[in-house]
Order: structure tokens, then C-alpha cells, then sequence
């Protein structure tokens, strides 16, 4: 019985698929899977919304919304009616092509990576054998869609917040994937699906997740904090930093086009939020052996909501970083961090079973973490800022 | 140690959000329409005309002397002064304003034009709920909007009203006892009934008597 | 397979082709991601899911924002360059033309004659080897390539360093 509920999905999925002409089943099996996805997502994205506002207001010691519908939860309704009839506002000197391309751009980036996320046993769009190069393939397609707003809007502040945005996310993207290599190197596979397959045993009731190694564990702050970067969240929101740049390069998109860049943040976020989940939390794997019972995507879902909660709780925690230290933490901190984590995966895989390469591999990562930790601290005196302009 | 700062405030963050929960004491926020935070005497939103009595348009101590309109910074009064001469509260004969316009969408509650008249005729207001679905009309206020009773003023900033009062009633008092003055030099030396006395209504006498 | 391979290779001829004759230099850029984007499709098509991802990584995602960058350093954003087609300009577009058509039939040629290529492919070869195309990638540049992929990747770091260093020099330059 479990099994049935576990895998309702898919039966149903099959099922539809059953009443489909023979010719039509590739095309009609793509739309079963990828209609649920783009119905899902938003959804999520609508209760995050009210959600985090919610949760932010309760952080600063406020109510957050709560006119809109019972305790406030109608509120995206009321925010996606107001979007939707506001004047879609386009500058006159903006090159209209561009602007109008790039929200679409964002979006579908967005809601492709969800492609190869396994948000359950056999839920999967695409099981793709270079599933984790595609997501971030298609992640890097998001820096493209933010120049382009930035750049069409012709207007200083989006552009301003363009090249924040891009500096940014080439930064970090780099140790986004370098926190991933440790998991590629101990599953062995590029395929998402594999990669969950590889942390679904138990050890008595204990999973086999990779978080639960000194070098999953580092791996998943580490990947943790570059996915905050790349999806602007913040700290790291300087692209968007409202007393400098107003609201980065989306500060000219006004209406629907705005509340589309605002879901393909989201989504952004949900998606790493997935891959960390599938890469370090075991992906739709129960946490205990004694929990399997409870349906697969129940698991997933419920992992990604605590990472959710966990990026809004850090909103509403830390102040916005200074670009100088958003640089620096990047190039100085993670990305060293990152190569000797790989290093310590290495360790770890060649290691005999024990607490030698428990003690060995957390040495590997502490003691960097401590010193590199100094050495950014050591940073903190500020002298005379030399500025350099392009010639 | 990196991490220990940003442990330490997500613990403070999270002692806040759950604290939220258990009391209430936690949350400041007032629930605007259903509760009100008790009203602030020092408070102030938009200017309003000033009336002696009971009739706003006998009453308004305004005397189109135009300059608060002079001196508006965003200049959002505009007043069309009298051609002739019309009895004000205390009787005495001026000027009245015809058109007496604030365009409360330009005001900056800066409250210069209170602080410039000369006749205590403009005050600042203290109502804040002030939404019109006529964004042009509903926010271009005219002299019957703007006219509110001297007992409104001492109501919303009994303080500076009771001062104004006394001032103004000590004013009045002297030019009272000016009057009189000359009426008795005049009856001294020329020892003929005085003429007509200057001031003459219940407001002067009230005066008088403070 | 044949109407989509059509498709997406006029696609990629469309975008490289705007890319030449666009005359705004970033609208040269998007169109020219557009070419990468759909040369990596092509590849997916041929089932090398591996070149083709790390095409759009690399290409879309990184050569693209270079070259914008690029041209919003050097160049006023929005000023509008000269009009490509021009009378005068056409020995120079025969000339390329010509220079273009001779580099693609010696590839061609070079292609053709390759031993590496089976001259008859069996039609079930391509999923197969796509399946194994990740691990085949990594196995051979992990074995048999493996020093000419260090020796680049020690190049790389070696340009990184003196990128480094220039900027470096430049900095202490200033006063
Ligand atoms: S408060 Fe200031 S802005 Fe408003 S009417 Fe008076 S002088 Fe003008
Ligand atoms: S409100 Fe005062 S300053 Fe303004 S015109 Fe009337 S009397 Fe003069």
C-alpha cells in the first residue's frame, strides 16, 4: 500500500497515458510531466511569498500580512490581481526586444533546471546521464537574462545592478560547482537520479546521506551559501540593493513583466534548493529507515520547504555585504575552501573505513575553515580606497 | 571564530520570531483601523482655517492678508482676496478671503503658513485619513473644507490653543482699554459724547472681562 | 530527426548570419548566443548530452557576458556602428565569403577523409554511445589525454597568474 500511495504519480501518469494515440505518447508523456512542474512551482512560489513575509515580520517583531483572506494567506492572490492589471510600463529609449525577452528568458531558464530534479522515487522530467552539468548550464543562462534586462532598460541603475549581478554570479558560480564535485566524485555519476540512489540506504536507522560526512557537511554550507549568492538573496542582494541602486536591472520592469522577475528568483532559489537537496539531503530519501512509509515526495517537499525557511530566516538575519567583501569572501574564502573540501572527499575515498578518516577528513576541513576564517577577519581594517575607471 | 557573529544573530532572530508567538507584548504593531494609538498633541498633517463662533463664513478669522500664499514653500495656497469690507467675529469691518484653496496633494505639512500669519487664522490640522477616489477635485480643498471651529483647535492642541487664546484676548483687552483711553481724552477735552466706540459685540466685552 | 536537425541548424545559421549583419553590437552578442545555443542543441541532438551542456555552460554563460562586457568597456552602449552593407564594403564581404568557404572545405575535406569517421554509421550506434558518453569523456581525457589536459590546464593558471599580476602592476602604478 505504501508503495501505491508512494508512487500515485507515476500510476497516474501511466494511466492518462494509456488513452493516448500511439503517435501522440512521446509528446503528450512530455506534457504529464512537465504541466505539474510549472503548476507546482508557482504555487510554492505564491506561499513563499506570504510565507517569508510572514516570517520576516515575525522576526522583526511584527505581524506581516494578515488583511488579505484567513491570517492573511490570500495575499498573493491580491499581489498577482494587482500585477496583473498594472500599466506595463517600457522606457522610451529601451531597446524593446531585449526588455521584453529577458523576464521570458529568466523564467524558462528557471523552470528548465526543474527538469532533472528527482522530486520523488521515479519522478523525474528527464533522467539526463549529464544532469548536474545541465543544471548549471542552464543556470549560467540566468546571467544572460539578467544583462539583458539590464542592459535594454538603458537606464544606469539597472545596469549598475547588471554588472553586480554578473560579477556576482560568476563568482560564485564557481564555487557552487566545486561544492558539487565532492558529491559527483563519491557517486560516481553525473545523473541526478543515480546520485539520490547512491544516499537512499541506512545504516541501522541512520540515512546515508552526504551531508552526514565532514565533507558533505562542508560541501552543503559551502553550497549553501554560494546558492544564496546566486539567486540574490541576502545577503548577497546587492544587484538589487534598494538604497543604492533602487531594485538592480529589474528597477525599469514594472507590472507583469516585474512579478516574472520576481518568480524566476524564486524559482531560482527553489531549483538550488532542490540540488542541494538532491546532492547532500539524500533528495526524496526518508531520514530515518523507520519513516519510509511516508511517500517520497512528501520528503522532498518537506526538505525544501525547511531550506526555504532556512534562506528566510538569513534574510532576515544578516545585513546586505559590501561589494569588496562579497569579492573577497568569494575568491578568498569559498573558493579555497571549496578545492580543499574536493580534497578531503579524495581523502575520505581513499581512506580505510574508521575514525582515522573521520578525525582525518574533519581535520581537513576545520582547520582551513579556522585559518582562512582568521585571515578574512584579519581583513577588516579599511584604508584608502584607490578607485580605478576604465579607460 | 568566521561564523560565531552570524550564529549569535540568527539566534537572536529566531529568540525574536518565536517570541513573537508567546507574547504579545513582543509586537508593537497596532492594528490600525480597529485599534488607534492614543492621539499626539504635537501632531500635524494639514492646515485648516480657523473660526470664531458659530457661523464659519461670519467667523474666519482669516483677513486675506495673503501671506501664507507668499510664503507657501510649494506654494499650494491660492486666495483670492475681497473687493470690499465684511464685519468679523468681533465686529470689526475687513477683508475676507473669496477663494481660499490648499492643494493638500502639494502641502508639505511644513506648517510655515501657521507660523507667518499675523491673525492666528491658520492652524494645522491632525486628521490623516484623508483618501478621495478623485485624485485632482477630492484633494483641492476649498474654504468650507478647510473652515474648523476655535473649539476644534482647543480640542486637537488644547496647549496651543488655550495660548493663542490668552493672547489673543489680551490683545484685544489692550485695544479695548486703548479705546477707552481715547474716548476719555476725547470726553475730557471736548465734552461731547464720544463717537461711535470702535468696538462694540460681546466678544470685546468678554475680552474686557478676561 | 531530420525536420528537427533542419530546424535547429537553421536556427544557428540564423543566429550567426545577424550576428554579422546586426547593427548593434550587443544585439550582435544575443544573436550570437542564440548560434551557441543552438549549435549545443545540435549536439544534443547527436546525443553528446556532455559537449553540449558544457557548450551552453562555457559559451552562453560565460564567452556571451565576456564579449558584452567587452564592448560596454570599450565601446558607448547604444552607439550604433556603421551600416554593415555598404557598396564599398563589398570586395571585403567577397573576400571573407571566399576565405570562409575555403576554411569550411578544407574542414570538410579533412573531416571526410578522417579515419576516425566510420564511413557507414550503424543506426543504433548513437544512443548507445550517448549513454556512455559522460564516462567514455572522462575516462579518455583521465587516461589516454591526460597530459595534454594538464599542460592546458597549467597554461590557464599560468594566464591567470599574469592576469593577476598585470592588474597588480597597474594598481601599484597608481598613486
Ligand atoms: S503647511 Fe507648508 S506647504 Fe502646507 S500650506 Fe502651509 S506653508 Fe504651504
Ligand atoms: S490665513 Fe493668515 S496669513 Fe493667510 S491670508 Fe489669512 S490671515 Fe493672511
Amino acid at each position: 500500500m505504501p508503495a501505491t500511495v508512494d508512487q500515485i504519480f507515476v500510476i497516474c501518469k501511466h494511466w492518462l497515458l494509456g488513452f493516448a494515440p500511439a503517435g501522440v505518447q512521446p509528446i503528450f508523456s512530455a506534457l504529464l510531466s512537465v504541466v505539474p512542474i510549472l503548476v507546482v512551482f508557482p504555487l510554492l512560489f505564491a506561499i513563499t511569498t506570504v510565507l517569508e513575509r510572514k516570517g520576516l515580520g515575525r522576526i522583526q517583531n511584527r505581524y506581516g500580512p494578515n488583511r488579505v483572506g484567513p491570517c492573511g494567506f490570500f495575499q498573493p492572490i491580491a499581489d498577482g490581481i494587482k500585477s496583473l492589471t498594472k500599466e506595463d510600463v517600457v522606457p522610451a529609449t529601451a531597446d524593446r526586444v531585449a526588455h521584453f525577452l529577458a523576464p521570458l528568458l529568466l523564467v524558462a531558464a528557471a523552470f528548465l533546471a526543474y527538469a532533472v530534479l528527482p522530486i520523488g522515487r521515479n519522478m523525474v522530467v528527464a533522467n539526463l546521464n549529464a544532469g548536474v552539468l545541465f543544471f548549471f548550464a542552464v543556470g549560467s543562462m540566468v546571467e544572460l537574462a539578467v544583462f539583458m534586462a539590464g542592459w535594454a532598460s538603458r537606464s544606469k541603475y539597472s545596469l549598475l545592478g547588471a554588472m553586480r549581478a554578473i560579477a556576482q554570479m560568476i563568482s560564485y558560480e564557481v564555487p557552487l560547482v566545486l561544492a558539487s564535485v565532492v558529491v559527483i566524485m563519491a557517486a560516481g555519476s553525473l545523473s541526478t537520479v543515480a546520485i539520490v540512489n547512491a544516499q537512499v540506504g541506512y545504516t541501522g536507522i541512520w540515512p546515508h546521506w552526504f551531508v552526514f560526512t565532514p565533507w558533505g557537511f562542508a560541501g552543503f554550507v559551502l553550497f549553501m551559501i554560494a546558492a544564496t549568492a546566486e539567486s540574490n538573496r541576502s545577503p548577497f542582494d546587492l544587484p538589487e540593493g534598494e538604497s543604492e541602486i533602487i531594485a538592480g536591472y529589474y528597477i525599469e520592469y514594472s507590472g507583469f513583466k516585474f512579478a516574472l522577475f520576481f518568480l524566476g528568483e524564486y524559482l531560482g532559489m527553489f531549483a538550488t534548493s532542490g540540488m542541494a537537496i538532491t546532492l547532500f539531503l539524500g533528495g526524496w530519501a526518508a531520514p530515518f529507515s523507520f519513516l519510509t512509509w511516508i511517500p517520497s515526495y512528501v520528503w522532498f517537499f518537506a526538505k525544501l520547504l525547511t531550506l526555504i525557511a532556512g534562506f528566510i530566516w538569513i534574510r532576515g538575519t544578516l545585513p546586505r555585504l559590501r561589494m569588496d567583501q562579497l569579492m573577497s569572501f568569494a575568491w578568498k574564502f569559498m573558493l579555497p575552501m571549496t578545492l580543499l573540501n574536493i580534497f578531503a572527499a579524495g581523502v575520505w575515498h581513499f581512506m580505510p573505513a574508521g575514525y582515522a578518516r573521520w578525525l582525518a577528513c574533519i581535520a581537513l576541513v576545520v582547520a582551513p575553515f579556522l585559518l582562512l576564517g582568521r585571515g578574512l577577519q584579519q581583513e577588516k581594517k579599511s584604508g584608502i580606497r584607490s578607485y580605478r575607471f576604465a579607460e | 571564530m568566521l561564523g560565531e557573529g552570524i550564529l549569535k544573530g540568527l539566534a537572536e532572530t529566531a529568540r525574536n520570531f518565536l517570541g513573537s508567538y508567546v507574547s504579545k507584548d513582543r509586537l508593537t504593531t497596532v492594528q490600525f483601523p480597529e485599534e488607534r494609538l492614543p492621539h499626539i498633541e504635537a501632531a500635524r498633517s494639514f492646515p485648516f482655517l480657523v473660526y470664531d463662533g458659530e457661523d464659519w463664513q461670519q467667523g474666519m478669522r482669516c483677513v486675506s492678508c495673503l501671506i501664507c500664499e507668499k510664503e507657501c514653500p510649494p506654494k499650494c495656497i491660492f486666495i483670492e482676496k475681497s473687493k470690499d469690507k465684511k464685519p468679523d467675529a468681533t465686529g470689526k469691518p475687513q477683508f475676507y478671503p473669496v477663494v481660499f484653496n490648499i492643494d493638500v496633494s502639494v502641502c508639505m505639512s511644513c506648517q510655515i503658513c501657521v507660523e507667518v500669519c499675523p491673525f492666528d487664522a491658520i492652524k494645522m490640522d491632525v486628521e490623516f485619513e484623508l483618501s478621495t477616489n478623485d485624485r485632482f477635485g477630492g484633494l483641492l480643498w476649498d474654504k468650507e473644507r478647510l473652515a474648523k471651529s476655535n473649539a476644534y483647535y482647543g480640542k486637537i492642541h488644547p496647549t496651543e490653543a488655550a495660548a493663542v487664546d490668552a493672547q489673543l484676548a489680551e490683545e484685544r483687552a489692550k485695544l479695548e482699554a486703548k479705546a477707552k483711553l481715547a474716548a476719555e481724552a476725547k470726553t475730557a477735552t471736548v465734552a461731547t459724547p464720544p463717537a461711535q466706540p470702535l468696538r462694540e459685540t460681546s466678544e470685546t466685552t468678554e475680552g474686557s472681562g478676561a | 530527426m531530420t525536420v528537427s536537425f533542419f530546424i535547429l541548424a537553421a536556427l544557428t545559421i540564423a543566429g550567426t548570419v545577424a550576428a554579422m549583419s546586426l547593427r548593434n553590437l550587443v544585439h550582435c552578442v544575443l544573436a550570437l548566443t542564440l548560434g551557441f545555443a543552438g549549435l549545443a542543441a545540435l549536439y544534443l541532438q547527436l546525443g553528446a548530452q556532455f559537449v553540449g551542456f558544457t557548450q551552453i555552460l562555457v559559451y552562453v554563460g560565460a564567452v556571451a557576458i565576456l564579449a558584452m562586457f567587452a564592448i560596454m568597456m570599450t565601446q558607448r552602449a547604444g552607439a550604433v556602428a556603421q551600416p554593415v552593407f555598404t557598396p564599398s564594403r563589398m570586395p571585403g564581404w567577397i573576400a571573407g565569403g571566399m576565405i570562409a568557404s575555403a576554411v569550411f572545405a578544407v574542414l570538410a575535406w579533412a573531416i571526410h577523409s578522417s579515419a576516425a569517421l566510420p564511413k557507414t554509421l550503424p543506426p543504433q550506434a548513437l544512443p548507445s554511445q550517448a549513454d556512455a558518453g559522460v564516462r567514455a569523456i572522462g575516462n579518455a581525457l583521465m587516461h589516454r589525454f591526460v597530459l595534454p589536459l594538464e599542460i592546458m590546464g597549467l597554461l590557464l593558471t599560468a594566464a591567470l597568474i599574469g592576469a593577476v599580476l598585470v592588474a597588480m602592476q597597474e594598481q601599484q602604478e597608481m598613486p
